[in-house]
């Protein structure tokens, strides 16, 4: 087990190494995109663990993505405020603290969320999961206009990074937050491949296939699902921390029920359970739409104008009925599965 | 009082639609053992049509019934084309299509119509009555409360006192039995989708012309309060649709008119999730065997 979870941990940080490295092959505003895109994979992680593992679909993680995103934002610019007074704002306190304090408080509303959420998944089946999370969406709006301190349409801003003195000559401002984006959803994705790999993994798929089996061999799947709902939660939370970090703005427009179907579709397509496809999916999420706008950029305005923003969601329904009917699995299935313990578990 | 009566009133109006559209659920839901999550997508295709042939020179009344025939069309051929194709032992990948089936339909009704909101006017007034110095229903409210009171004493008649209504019922109770006894059950399956769809895109017409105006998305609120009806009712309920839709319907006007417009989905969820919590299978459903 020990070796096991070393194994793990090297991987994680080789993969972190490699990708922190590749940003300096990119421009800056393929380094906006790369953060975007690990944000976005960090909460179709937890969505794809959560469908792929215990069979609950969420229409609701975009709404966690912003509980994560107006946790760090309200956080850190409370602590910014509060360190301007002490004259510890100048130096690498003046930029870490914040953001570990936003982190930290990212961590805390996606949690709460997550947690209310995930006592509702232990009671509901299917369909009704699905509609209680996606009736959250469409009432985020009001929340943010209601809840005192969110101030509406408009949203919060968060603080802005800067880039470290001792980087400040090697590193333009978006490779920086690439790289804060980067390790944030390092930290949010290593636990769940553990968890996936482990014990916890095996429960989940035990509720999930049969469970009264599960009951009769000691498991609670009311424990279970919700857990895995939490843990889903906090991963969409730091999530919605890196998106934060990059564009600096956290507001409900953002976060809508679109969105939310984008990350379904990053699940789907990536293969449902699959975290390498959960990747695969969070990047091509994030560039199809960008692709289209280029691609579109050269026809007539009128023609251009429609089929700007929606051409690609097309593209992606079809993409999503296709793969679900005709090929379950999706990207992953092109990587011949070598690990002993899923090939186990999997039926 | 006066704001009240006129709330009330109003409330019924909009409740009627709601119940309208949950009813449609509950028909897919007793068909097929599907909540239909692209219900509000399939529904406002055919309000799209139906508002082309008036434009073109068409009376209202034929957009209208061109609107239930397209709505029967796309129903059956949603079912027969590509649900038929999707595993069925867990509801899961059915979800995800009908989710695929969703963005498609609206993107492509946004490319096709442009993205724009397409003002939509009634057929008659919407100025409200004035009974005695108290203003109450406006006569499309009325006009909305007859329609929904006709269609639904149809269904009642169709479901419960023609030899048809009685093979529906029987092939989404007990499919093999019906099977056996001559029912042709996927016909049924499919028939249930139409009617389904239909009535669906006759709520979304009348809904549309009392919103901000026709665009893709415009019965995406219509679908989530109705699922909360058809949720609080019990998902296989006709009666529960019926009353939960005219309650969902006064909260939803009571919550806009004394507190804000912004809290009415608010309202909505808590009341979800309270049913949700206490009964799961709705305040009028049978009670289910037990599972586990």
């Amino acid at each position: 087990m020990r070796t096991h979870g070393t194994r793990l941990l090297l991987r994680a940080g080789l993969l972190t190494l490699l990708a922190l490295g590749a940003t300096f092959l990119l421009d800056p505003y393929r380094n906006y995109q790369l953060a975007t895109s690990a944000g976005v994979f960090a909460a179709v992680a937890g969505l794809t663990l959560l469908v792929g593992l215990t069979g609950q679909l969420s229409l609701g993680h975009a709404v966690l993505m912003a509980a994560g995103g107006y946790g760090y934002a309200l956080t850190a610019t409370r602590v910014t405020e509060a360190l301007e007074g002490t004259g510890a704002a100048d130096g690498i306190v003046g930029w870490l603290v914040p953001l570990l304090a936003g982190v930290a408080g990212a961590v805390v509303a996606a949690g709460l969320l997550g947690t209310l959420l995930g006592l509702a998944a232990a009671r509901l089946r299917g369909p009704y999961l699905t509609g209680l999370t996606l009736a959250l969406v469409i009432a985020l709006p009001s929340a943010a206009g209601i809840v005192p301190g969110l101030a509406g349409a408009q949203g919060v801003s968060a603080p802005f990074v800067p880039v470290p003195d001792a980087l400040a000559t090697l590193i333009a401002v978006e490779q920086w937050h690439a790289w804060l984006a980067i390790l944030v959803t390092a930290c949010a994705v290593t636990p769940l491949v553990a968890l996936r790999s482990g014990r916890a993994g095996l429960r989940m798929r035990a509720v999930h296939d049969d469970e009264t089996a599960a009951r009769l061999a000691g498991i609670d799947p009311g424990r279970v699902k919700a857990g895995a709902f939490v843990i889903s939660s906090l991963a969409a939370g730091l999530g919605g921390v890196v998106l934060a970090i990059a564009t600096q703005q956290v507001s409900p427009g953002a976060y809508g029920l679109g969105f939310s179907l984008l990350l379904v579709v990053a699940a789907v397509v990536g293969g449902l359970g699959s975290l390498g496809g959960a990747a695969l999916g969070a990047v091509l999420v994030t560039l199809l739409p960008w692709l289209v706008d280029q691609a579109t950029a050269g026809l007539p305005a009128d023609l251009g104008h429609r089929l700007q923003g929606n051409l690609e969601i097309v593209l992606f329904g079809v993409v999503v009925i296709v793969v679900t009917v005709l090929w379950p699995g999706g990207l992953a299935r092109l990587v011949p599965k070598n690990t002993p313990l899923s090939q186990n578990t999997e039926r | 009082m006066e704001r009240l009566v006129f709330l009330l009133s109003t409330g019924l109006a909009r409740g009627a639609v709601l119940a309208l559209f949950a009813l449609s659920l509950v028909i897919v839901y007793r068909a097929a053992r599907v909540v239909n999550f692209a219900q509000a997508a399939m529904a406002i295709v055919p309000v799209y049509v139906a508002f082309a042939v008036t434009a073109a020179g068409g009376s209202p009344w034929l957009g209208l019934a061109t609107a239930l025939v397209v709505g029967a069309l796309l129903g059956a051929v949603v079912e027969r084309g590509l649900l038929r194709l999707v595993p069925q032992d867990n509801p899961l990948p059915g979800i995800i299509v009908a989710i695929g089936l969703v963005m498609v339909l609206q993107a492509g009704l946004a490319i096709a119509f442009g993205p724009d909101h397409r003002p939509v006017h009634a057929p008659f007034s919407q100025r409200p009555f004035d009974v005695g110095g108290i203003s109450v229903l406006s006569p499309y409210d009325l006009f909305v409360l007859i329609v929904a009171a006709v269609v639904m004493g149809g269904l009642a008649l169709l479901f419960g006192r023609t030899s048809l209504g009685l093979q529906l019922r029987a092939a989404a109770f007990a499919p093999e039995t019906s099977r056996l006894l001559g029912v042709r059950v996927p016909r049924m399956v499919t028939l249930g989708w139409m009617l389904s769809i239909a009535t669906a895109a006759l709520a979304a017409l009348l809904l549309v012309p009392t919103g901000l105006g026709l665009d893709p998305h415009a019965a995406d609120v219509l679908f989530v309060n109705a699922f909360a009806a058809a949720v609080v009712g019990g998902l296989d309920s006709p009666v529960g649709a019926l009353v939960a839709g005219l309650a969902v319907g006064l909260l939803v006007s009571l919550v806009t008119g004394y507190a804000s417009a912004a809290a009415a989905p608010l309202a909505v969820l808590v009341l979800l999730t309270a049913v949700l919590l206490v009964r799961p299978h709705g305040l009028f459903a049978a009670r289910e065997a037990r599972t586990a």
